[in-house]
Order: C-alpha cells, then structure tokens, then sequence
C-alpha cells in the first residue's frame, strides 16, 4: 500500500514540471503580451479554435512529424550526455543526398523509397560521426564540433545544389532544386476527406518512437547507453567502452537526424530546393528537453510545437503578431528546464524526509528501552 | 590549490596554439621575443606568398580593416565565453545575448543615437547573461540545456519586438520592418591623419615585406572605430583583471575547483553571477557593435558569430591572447569572403603547403618520420591544388574557418586545458 503511494506521488511530480512550465509560460506571454499593448486571452482564444479545428489538427499532425523525429535524434544523444547540437546539418545533408540518389532513378516505391531512406540516414550517420571521431580520438567537445559542421553542411549543399553540379534550373520557379523524385517515391498518405491528408511518415514516427523506447530500455546496448549517461567512470568501471559507445551513438543520432528530412522530401516536396526547411535540429533540442527524453513526452511536446506554430498564423488575421509564438516557444523551454530541477530537488527532500521519518519510527521504540534500561 | 591551479595562473596569456603550428613542443609557453619572432616569419611567409601568386588582397589595407570590422564581434563573443567559463560556467548562450544585443542596439540606436544603442546592447546582453546565471547557478540546471534555452528565448523575444516596435509610427516612416531596424547614425571613427595616407602610399608599391606591413597597418589606422579601441580595452582589462588581481583569481578558483574557493571563503554563486552577467554584456556589446558598424539591426546579423566566439575561445585555450588570435583569424576569413576572396583563398592554399612543409622538416629534423612523412604528402598535395586551379568556390571560401578551426582542435585540442569544473553544477556547501 505504502509502494502505491509513492508511485502516485512520483507520478505527479513528473507532470507538475511541464504543468508548471507551460502555465508560468502562460503568464510570462500574458504580460509580453500587455506590456506590448495587447490583450492576451483574446490571442490564447483565437489559437485555442484555430488549433482545435480537425482540417488544422491534420496539419499540425504533419508539422510535428518531422520535429518528433527530431528530438528522438537529439534524445538518443542526451540519454549519454551527449549534445549532438547538429542535427540540424545531418538531416539537411541527408535530405539533400536522399533527393540526389532518389531523383537519380526510377524503380518501383517498395525499392525506391527505401533507397532514398536509407542514403539520408547514411549520409546524415557519416556526419555525425565526424563529430564522435574527433571527440574520442582527439579529446574534441562534440558541441563545438558539432556546430562547426552545421556551417559546413550548409556550404556543402551550397556548393552542390548549383546547375551542372547535382542542381537544375527549375523554369517555373525559377529556382535551384535537384532533379524531381519519380512518382513511385511518393509517401502514402492516409486521406481524412475535407480535413486533407495525413502523411504516411507520421507511423514510420511512431515506429522510431517504439524502437527508440526498446533499444533503450530493453537492450543490453540501451543499458550501457544510460549508464554512461548517469555515471560515466562507473560504466567504464564495469566494462562498458565509452569510446565506442559515443561513437556508436553518435551514428545513430545521426542516422535518425537522416529521417527528419523524408516526411518534407517524400511527401510534400519531392525535391530539395533552397526552400527546404531549415532549423528543425534546433527545434528538435527544445522538444526533447520538453519531452524529458521520453518517446511519450515528445510526441506532446512535438504536437505541441505544431500545434503553437499554426495556430498561431491565425493570430496574424485577428491583428496579432505571430511571432509571439516564438515568445511562448522560448518561455515553455526554459521554464521546463527550470520547473524539472525544481521539482527534481523537491523530489529528493521529500525522499530523503520519508526515510528520515521511517527510520526515526523504527528507531524510537529502541531508544524508549534505552532509556528505560538505563 | 593544486599544481594545476598554479600553472594557469603563472602562464601569459597566449595560446600554445599559435607555437604549435609552427612546430612548438607541448609546453609550448610563448614569451614576448619568441612571438614576436613568430609574426615576423608569419610576415615573410605571407609577403612571399602575396609575391609569388599575386594576390595582393592577402595583406591590402581594406582586408585587414574588413578583419578587424569582421573579427572584433568574434572576439567579443568569446571573451564573454571567457569571463563565464574561467568561472566554471559554460556559455552556450553567448549567441542569444548577442542577438539581444544587436536587437536592443538598433532598437536605442535609431532613436538615440549609436551609444545609446551600445549602451542597450550591453544591458540587454547582460539581462540575458543573469537568466543563464540564475537557471545555471541558483537551479542548478545542466549549463548547456540552459544555455541552448537563452538561444531559443532570444530569437524568439527580439523577433516579436522587432514586430512591434519597428513596423509602427516613425519607425516605420524611417525604413524600419519586422526583420530590420530603421538606420543608426554614424559612430566616431578615426583615421590617423598623415599617417593612414602615407602607409596606402607605400602599400601601393607592392614591396616585398614593407608594403605587406604597411598594409597591415594601414588597416589599423583608417577609420578605426571608438567601439573597437574600446574593446582592445576590454581585452587588456580582462587580462589584468582576472589574472594579476585577487578578484581574478578568486573568480577563476571557481572555475577550477569551488569546493576549495568556498572552503577559503570565496562566494561562489556571487563570482559565478558577476561573471555570466559580465559575459553576457560583452556579448551584448559584440551585438550591438555590429548593430551599429552597418547602421542597422537585422535579424539573423549575428549568423552564429556568437558560437564562433566559443569556438575561438577553445582554440585560443581559455586565454585572451589565443583567443584574439583565434578571432582574427575567423575575421580574416570574413572579410575573404565578404571582398569575394576566391583568389587569395586560393593563394592561402600556397601559404598552407608552405607551412606544413615546414611543420614536416621540423618533424623530420626531431626524427619522427612518420608524422613528417604524412606531412609531406600533404603539402605537396595542397600545392598540387593550388598549381592546378586558379580560384576558389564561393562555398569553399564561406566554409575556409569552419574547417580551419576543426582541423586546428583535432591537432590541439590534447594540448588545451579548459577550467578544471567547468560545466559542472555546483551546489552551495557540497564539499562539506
């Protein structure tokens, strides 16, 4: 009975911190908003019925594909203390080499597709393993690192994407792009009549979810994965190779940055243009920070995200400004990390009362005889 | 505290970087007359190679000036990453802080002129650099989840103030619109008269060594701005501050060991504040000198200089002077690309070979072979790139530091030492 207790507490220590965080971003908005000369419940109203209508639930279903995809990456690095801050250059390269290959070809989609899949999460794998390299074998941060092949992959697009490199001139849009994917490699896509359609990827994202959920928490590789996390030179101590695990990680990070670029790629675009969208790995931090690393977590947090970012282009029909949701955004973010460590400290001084009492009830009744005796 | 503590506190401030790359053992401690021996054969080495491919943007006096515009902000940046990081706190942010400074420094700057705008730059960084000292040393939070928190807040704040403040009104009447600020008044900047003249005189003359030289300098003295003398300022009192007074070493004892600064009495958590509100404030000052260099806040004018800065404090060993060598180098690169560069990066190529042909008959001389063999086939590789182009890509150009600070971490970064606590949380009274 006591046991129940405890996990009842313990669950609602876990949702007190992002409750707190977002109702304190609630507040924080609320005075941006009035110091600016707004009225703030309006705003969280238009977004409230903006976001809750279904054809807008199937966008923000889409929208958050892709950042799921991209905080389970950056996850992946955090459970071993690992910040792969370049996310964001692993699945643009891997998005622009995916579109390369893929519109390279034609075959059917059940070999296409997974051609395409897998250069991506290649190529962004090979990246970020450039970061795990230099960190193990010549003592680099993968931070910096990491944020210096951000810069690179961006010149290394820049460079290929050009007419008579691996680019061509597309007449109408008068753009840059690399040449169209065929029709095979089109996603399938679940149709909700009126409302539009629901990308296929959304369940390749729960697939990774699931994956990511096992191999962390039911694999012998997951184990060593959270104790290097926790306590490196113990894990080192029982015979875990830190070496080859950063390494290990960092390519899947990167391997799994690759699939952050297919929902956009093969679903919407079919080809990689300057238009592409950018920034998703950073979005992808925030979120897994959100989401506490966990496959549940994120998806609210990644749902979230999308559901702040389209609700909030109707703000900009009722005389607001969207870009308060770049405010909200920010806010929610570091009031988490704030609002988990708070409850986290709270957390162990209530545990460490518990047993404080529990082995003063214990210990009461020897000393009554004690002093009985003497 | 412990022997470690000591040597940073005896070293001058100059990075083994720079005596590594031209062949310097590990202990490499750089007194006055070795470097500048080393800028002189960094002089001749660079003259020679201006002569032999012609490029003569290598060492003109627009280039340096372009550097000096370029690099300043870096170094900024990076000393904020100092200041925070030699009192054990890793700073991440820096990027954030120098967004709100460029924002805050366009924002007073058309309105009040451009001191008024450095003024609120640097109120505005340091604003956000006491949100990273509260998450980071009162909660305790992991500093680079905290520091990746400021990023995102910053660019989401100052694009919805942007919005609001510069599309309205007079602002808008003077060109302002959600991404941009309207025009900033000029700052005082000087040219040293007679002198700038009678340097571009003998620049033009194309002399081995002494036009290279009065082209460097020539750089220097025209048009220099008021904001970068302060900031060369800014370096020298940081150098006397933290390393010759007791303030300095008590706040770098935080940094290396703050069970042991607190067991002597030190303040932690008021040395730790003091110093990411300071970094944050020079941060905020790189934004808004650049703000105010090119008359205008636009969003994304930072372009993640603010990480560069990071990047160039790790090059230059926790240290001013590696650091503003670190900076320069990453503003020399800038204004490569900015001036169209293509040729002279090319000529670096030359400059490259040149340097670790010689880094390889050093290895050679000290008969480790195979480091000088591997050496070799490099150089003659990248002289062979240099004699069978004529130019460089754009791209290679843009990409030139990015790569170059790789490569120079994955040969140094063993020789680097960063502050011994540095990204740990610490927790008051934990030792006791």
């Amino acid at each position: 009975m006591k046991k129940t207790r405890i996990d009842r507490e313990r669950l609602v220590l876990a949702l007190a911190a992002p409750v707190l965080a977002i109702v304190a971003a609630f507040v924080v908005t609320s005075l941006v908003l009035l110091a600016t000369g707004k009225e703030p419940f309006e705003a969280f109203t238009v977004m409230a019925q903006y976001g809750f209508q279904p054809s807008q639930q199937v966008a923000i279903i889409n929208k958050a594909t892709p950042y799921y995809l991209a905080a389970i990456a950056v996850a992946l690095g955090f459970r071993m203390r690992l910040f792969n801050i370049g996310v964001d250059g692993q699945y643009r390269l891997g998005a622009f080499f995916g579109a390369t290959v893929g519109g390279a070809f034609s075959l059917p989609g059940i070999i296409q597709i997974p051609v395409i899949v897998l250069t991506a999460m290649l190529v962004g794998a090979v990246w970020a393993a450039i970061a795990g390299v230099l960190k193990v074998t010549r003592g680099v941060s993968e931070v910096i690192t990491t944020i210096m092949l951000n810069s690179i992959a961006g010149s290394v697009i820049g460079y290929f994407l050009q007419p008579g490199r691996l680019g061509v001139l597309h007449k109408e849009a008068n753009q840059v792009t690399t040449r169209d994917l065929p029709a095979s490699a089109h996603f399938f896509a679940v149709s909700d009549g009126a409302n539009g359609d629901i990308g296929g990827f959304v369940f390749v994202a729960a697939l990774v979810g699931v994956a990511y959920w096992f191999v962390l928490n039911r694999t012998r590789f997951g184990f060593d994965l959270r104790a290097v996390g926790r306590c490196e030179p113990a894990a080192q101590a029982s015979g875990v190779s830190v070496r080859r695990m950063v390494v290990t990680s960092m390519l899947l990070s990167g391997a799994l940055a690759g699939l952050i670029g297919m929902p956009t790629l093969l679903q919407e675009s079919y080809q990689y243009s300057t238009d592409f969208p950018t920034g998703i790995g950073f979005t992808g931090i925030a979120i897994a920070l959100l989401g506490r690393n966990n496959p549940v977590g994120i998806a609210v947090g990644a749902l979230l995200w999308g559901f702040l970012d389209i609700s909030g282009q109707q703000l900009e029909f009722e005389n607001y400004d969207q870009e308060i949701v770049g405010v909200i955004q920010g806010v929610i973010v570091l009031c988490v990390v704030l609002a988990y460590e708070v409850v986290r400290r709270y957390g162990l001084r209530r545990q460490r009362q518990q047993v404080g009492e529990e082995l003063a009830r214990s210990a009461a009744p020897s000393s009554d005889k004690q002093e009985v005796a003497s | 505290v412990t022997t470690r503590t000591n040597s940073g506190v005896a070293a001058p401030p100059a990075g083994p970087v720079a005596g590594g790359g031209h062949g310097g053992r590990g202990s490499a401690r750089i007194t006055l007359p070795v470097a500048l021996l080393l800028i002189a054969a960094g002089l001749i080495a660079i003259s020679f190679v201006r002569v032999v491919s012609g490029a003569g943007d290598l060492t003109s006096s627009g280039q340096i000036g372009g550097a000096i515009a370029a690099g300043v902000p870096i170094a900024l940046a990076g000393l904020g990453g100092l200041w925070s990081e030699r009192s054990g706190v890793t700073n991440i942010g820096l990027e954030g802080m120098m967004i709100v400074g460029t924002f805050f420094g366009g924002w007073a700057g058309w309105q009040w002129g451009p001191w008024a705008g450095v003024v609120a730059g640097v109120a505005g960084g340091a604003l956000f650099g006491l949100i990273h000292a509260v998450a980071t040393v009162t909660f305790g939070v992991d500093q680079i989840i905290s520091g990746v928190a400021v990023n995102i807040l910053a660019a989401g704040a100052t694009a919805y103030l942007a919005k609001r403040w510069f599309t309205s009104g007079e602002a808008a009447a003077k060109g302002g619109n959600p991404k941009q600020s309207p025009p900033i008044d000029d700052i005082q900047s000087w040219t040293v008269p007679g002198l700038s003249g009678w340097l571009q005189g003998i620049e033009r003359h194309h002399w081995f060594l002494v036009s290279d030289a009065a082209g460097i300098l020539g750089g220097i003295v025209t048009d220099l701005s008021v904001l970068t003398v302060l900031s060369v300022i800014f370096f020298v009192a940081t150098f006397l501050v933290l390393w010759k007074t007791a303030f300095g070493l008590r706040l770098r004892s935080c940094g290396e060991n703050p069970v042991a600064a607190e067991s002597l009495g030190v303040n932690v958590y008021r040395y730790k504040y003091l110093a990411v509100v300071v970094s944050g404030a020079l941060a905020g000052f790189g934004g808004a000198f650049m703000a105010v260099g090119v008359h205008i806040y636009s969003q994304g004018q930072t372009g993640g200089r603010g990480f560069i800065g990071l990047a160039a404090m790790i090059f230059g060993n926790w240290r001013p002077g590696g650091l503003a060598f670190g900076a320069g180098l990453f503003g020399y690169c800038d204004s490569l690309q900015l001036r169209g560069g293509g040729p002279t990066v090319h000529a670096l190529l030359l400059l490259a070979a040149l340097l670790i042909a010689a880094l390889a008959a050093w290895r050679a001389y000290r008969k480790s072979y195979l480091a000088a063999g591997v050496g070799g086939v490099f150089a003659v590789l990248l002289a062979l790139w240099y004699v069978t182009t004529d130019t460089m890509p754009p791209e290679v150009v843009q990409a030139t530091p990015y790569i170059i600070t790789l490569v120079v971490l994955a040969v140094s970064a063993q020789r680097l030492r960063m502050p011994k606590a540095g990204g740990i949380p610490y927790r008051k009274g934990q030792g006791t």
